[in-house]
């Protein structure tokens, strides 16, 4: 090793020791520490440490039930009524895991809204993005296959009509499904091995997340204003303010699932799970987790078996390529007064396809389901790219600290633009 | 031009070890994704005989085959005909009546859905039978006929006729 490194001096004797052996202590104060946040960074900014948390909780709740949990489709659906009545706390573990995981696709989603009003996708940070569109991908598989585990009819049902997808696909589809099952239908095979995987993927979004959170780390977080950090008068260290900040997110977030778990414990879930699997009786209505039913109604507007499990599955990979649809080179849609109501239009469009995804996929629902289903991809293929090259932005400030000069003291700072009022520049000599 | 063959001798040993290393790899993993696929007790799932006596006509019942749903179903004249009128050419999945039952009354069929794999409605009385007086599905709204072919909806084909044979008339060999 290089001889010459130079070794960070703490005060402390025992991280010195640590330090010079392993440079974490140093690694952790630059990342977490010292790390400079965007000082205009609003709440929104606070979604990716809750769904972090949230991850932890999953996985903390997650290894509990499993200790109490039975894989076998004789045993599975009275584990999971045992673990409500007679495990100690048992029914509280469960609560906090299922409806964690709806809390949890409430957080990524805010937090994926974030990203795309205010461009957070944009240069630098696509690969940044495209992380983050594969921890939502594996966080439905995750989430499909733990709503198998209670073997209920919802969970049958669920689990035979999404593994049923895979036998559209030409030629090697009923062969895959197959093998994908370990049986010609849902059983026990299936069962057991759901829950080896479910137990197993939540680590992987964990290691997918280090790298999530390291991508963001190089360039720094985007802001509200899309600009980056220019001087240190633009930026706060992340300790104490954003963890504070975070913090205080974290304990509204935790009065609202708090709310949930014990006021409310099954208003996210469906009746029929409390039924123990039938293979011969399907539920008259199969309803996916809502989180789900965006896709889910995307998959019942097409009147064609491959059709729409293709346009299902596309609409995710979409995601992927949207830093590349989108030619604009302002971030924010603060500063596009074109795109902004499109991009918020994509936002009312998608909890619609939500709405009806739930629903009977017939009449108005169906209509409601494919004028939906149009928009999506409209807007990712001919809005985006359209609006970017016809709009005109908005003057973006020429700074951070600059937004502030002209919002807050617009006199004192001389007005003149660039230049921090002197009364912003002392609060931001931190 | 001295370095050449010696290039050359490089080369071969280092691509002969990464195909030997990529051949090992992939014969690694094969047990590991072979394990995956039906085990050999499952393959074993055997046959179902079934007694059809009791079976009235117009009446339908469902018995269980390999962790299947199989529909027996003893039908009408009148369900006969209309099975038998339809032009297999109109068809999504085009098949004649005939080639679907063994003896006309008998109609014999997989009671899973060729779309997603729900169990189709129309067994009870009191169920919807769709359009055409069959099955219909209530997942994603597939409507069968009295043949169990697929007339509406979002499935690609009709309802799979599973192998069976008559060992009397009063009893049926599935699988």
């Amino acid at each position: 090793m290089d001889k010459n490194r130079k070794v960070h001096q703490f005060k402390n004797p025992v991280l010195n020791w640590i330090e010079f052996r392993l440079p974490i202590i140093s690694y952790f104060k630059k990342e977490y520490g010292d790390y400079p946040m965007p000082k205009n960074c609003n709440y929104f900014w606070s979604f990716g440490a809750l769904a972090t948390i949230t991850l932890v909780t999953m996985i903390v709740s997650g290894i509990f039930l499993a200790m109490n949990y039975t894989p076998h489709t004789d045993m599975a659906f009275d584990s999971v009524e045992r673990i409500m009545r007679d495990v100690n706390y048992g029914w509280l573990m469960r609560y906090i895991h299922s409806n964690g995981a709806a809390f949890f696709f409430i957080i990524v989603y805010i937090h994926i809204v974030r990203a795309m009003y205010f461009g957070s996708y944009k240069y630098p940070r696509e690969l940044n993005w495209i992380l983050g569109v594969f921890i939502f991908l594996l966080m439905m598989a995750t989430s499909f296959l733990g709503y198998t585990l209670p073997w209920g009819q919802m969970s049958y049902w669920g689990a035979t009509v999404i593994t049923n997808l895979f036998s559209a696909i030409p030629f090697i589809g009923e062969g895959l499904k197959t093998w994908l099952l370990g049986d010609y239908n849902v059983g026990n095979a299936t069962l057991n091995r759901f829950f080896a995987l479910h137990y197993v993927l939540p680590f992987v979004i964990f290691g997918v997340v280090g790298l999530h959170v390291a991508a963001v780390h190089v360039h720094g977080s985007n802001n509200p204003d899309g600009i980056d950090i220019k001087t240190n008068n633009d930026s706060v260290n992340f300790f104490p303010y954003m963890l504070i900040k975070d913090t205080v997110a974290m304990c509204a977030f935790g009065v609202a699932i708090s709310a949930v778990i014990f006021f409310g414990p099954n208003l996210m879930a469906e009746v029929d799970n409390y039924i123990p699997a039938d293979p011969l009786v399907t539920p008259a209505h199969i309803v996916p987790n809502w989180y789900l039913a965006p896709f889910y109604a995307i998959l019942r507007a097409v009147p064609d078996k491959l059709g729409g499990v293709l346009l299902m599955f596309g609409a995710i990979v979409i995601l992927f390529v949207l830093p590349w649809l989108d030619r604009s080179k302002v971030r924010s849609c603060n500063y596009r007064p074109i795109y902004r109501w499109f991009m918020m239009g994509f936002f009312v469009n998608f909890f619609a396809l939500g709405y009806v995804g739930m629903l009977p996929a017939e009449g108005l629902y169906l209509l409601i389901a494919r004028v939906g289903l149009l928009y999506y991809f409209g807007f990712f293929f001919i809005i985006t790219p359209f609006v970017g090259w016809i709009e005109k932005p908005s003057k973006l400030p020429l700074s951070i600290s600059d937004v502030y000069a002209k919002n807050i003291a617009p006199n004192i700072g001389g007005g003149e633009k660039g230049i921090p009022s002197p009364a912003m520049q002392k609060d931001t000599n931190l | 031009m001295a370095k050449k063959p010696k290039n050359k001798r490089r080369d071969f040993l280092q691509l002969s070890t990464v195909t030997l290393g990529a051949v090992g790899t992939a014969a690694f993993i094969w047990p590991f994704l072979k394990s995956m696929s039906p085990a050999e007790d499952t393959l074993a799932a055997g046959s179902t005989e079934v007694d059809i006596s009791a079976i009235e006509e117009g009446q339908s019942i469902t018995i269980k085959w390999r962790g299947k749903p199989v529909f027996i179903k003893k039908r009408t004249k009148d369900e006969i005909n209309a099975a038998k009128m339809v032009q297999a050419s109109d068809l999504r999945d085009p098949q004649d009546d005939a080639d679907r039952v063994q003896k006309e009354e008998w109609l014999v069929l997989v009671g899973v859905c060729t779309h997603l794999g729900c169990v189709p409605l129309g067994q009870k009385v009191s169920d919807m039978k769709g359009e055409y007086d069959g099955w219909y599905c209530p997942c994603h709204g597939s409507h069968y006929d009295t043949s169990g072919r697929i007339r509406k909806g979002p499935a690609p084909k009709n309802l799979d006729v599973p192998p069976y044979t008559f060992l009397n008339d009063n009893t049926i060999k599935i699988g």
